[in-house]
């Protein structure tokens, strides 16, 4: 992103306004990073107030150098490159509650990015539409195998592109007809473990 | 109609839907099908891509229009966020920005449907892609 973008987006007052889109960002990332693989989970306990949410992918991954000016891109000397605000933006959201990030990556191994969230802390970002966006990336990006994890006071459901695929097929997970199914069938499914809060 | 919980009801919900539409025969053959991709960038999510591409996804369907509705990644053109490409089926893609809910409706109703170009149109794509 370009630096004008930036002030275009605070212009606009366009934000990430819940961690739905937090996590369509980030896991596009691993999609541009050209990963075949990746795993998003959630773990929630709700008595502890506390959420983390972990991206694994087997893309190109980062050099240590570069790990270090992603997350911190105003503090870095270089000029030339362009600007990120993914990776900066979910790390102030986890921040601000006095959560954190990590970003743990390796050069043609992949990359893994893991936020922790004090959900109870009066800063934390909503979920937003959780079901929607796991939906939009696993039918949006057909050539990517995607598995969605949520853990929620012990239970568990995850959701993959394989079983949709093999149960749909290939090519008709990104019609607009079937879309919709399969967002149901994930909030459901979320509902149900409640994962919530 | 009782909600699609599980990935049998999935399947038996799309048995039902092949039975109404040329799912299947059209997948095969994308080039048959509208296909739009959504910049899906951090631009492009906080100024409302995924409500656009739910927009697109909810519309195309109560229209029974077949199209394809895919992600992609920036496209160089955050200053007019959310954009998305549109190809329509023999056509070359076009990029459209500021697409929010009502341009994305008239997307719908003049360019997919009537093949009539809109507004909004970014003019760099007619050489960049
Ligand atoms: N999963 C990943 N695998 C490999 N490289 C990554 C990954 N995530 C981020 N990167 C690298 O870090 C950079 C910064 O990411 P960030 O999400 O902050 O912004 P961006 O994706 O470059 O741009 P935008 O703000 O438009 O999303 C990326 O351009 C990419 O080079
Ligand atoms: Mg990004």
């Amino acid at each position: 992103m370009a630096l004008y973008s930036v002030v275009r987006m605070l212009e606009k007052k366009s934000r990430m306004k819940d961690l739905s889109m937090h996590v369509t960002d980030i896991a596009r990332n691993s999609v541009e990073a050209a990963a075949s693989q990746v795993i998003v989970s959630f773990g929630l306990d709700k008595k502890e107030g506390v959420l983390e949410v972990k991206f694994e992918d087997n893309g190109r991954g980062m050099s240590a150098e570069m790990v270090k000016r992603v997350t911190d891109p105003f503090t870095t000397t270089r000029t030339t490159r362009k600007v990120g605000l993914g990776l900066p933006l979910f790390k102030m959201s986890a921040t601000q509650t006095g959560g954190s990030l990590l970003v743990e990556s390796e050069p043609e191994k992949g990359t893994v990015v893991t936020a922790v969230f004090d959900v109870k802390h009066i800063d934390c970002v909503p979920l937003g539409d959780l079901a929607g966006a796991a939906t939009l990336l696993i039918t949006g990006n057909p050539g990517v195998e995607f598995q969605f994890i949520f853990n929620a006071n012990g239970h568990s459901y995850s959701v993959s592109t394989t079983e949709i695929q093999d149960t749909l097929g290939e090519k008709e997970i990104s019609q607009p007809k079937v879309v919709r199914f399969i967002k149901e069938m994930i909030q459901e499914n979320i509902k149900d473990i409640d994962f919530d809060f | 109609m009782a909600k699609v919980k599980t990935l049998d009801d999935l399947r038996k919900m799309k048995d039902e839907l092949k039975n109404k539409i040329t799912l299947r025969e059209k997948a095969d053959d994308p080039e048959s099908l509208v296909q739009i991709k959504v910049s899906m960038a951090t631009c492009g999510i906080a100024s409302g891509a995924k409500e656009i591409m739910n927009y697109f996804i909810e519309e195309l369907d109560n229209q029974n229009i077949d199209a394809v509705v895919t992600q992609t990644g920036c496209m160089g053109y955050c200053y007019a966020e959310p954009t998305i490409e549109v190809t329509l089926p023999g056509e070359k893609p076009l990029v459209f920005g500021n697409v929010t809910t009502p341009k994305a409706s008239e997307i719908i109703e003049k360019y997919i449907k009537g093949g009539e170009l809109v507004d909004g149109i970014i003019p760099d794509s007619y050489n960049t892609f």
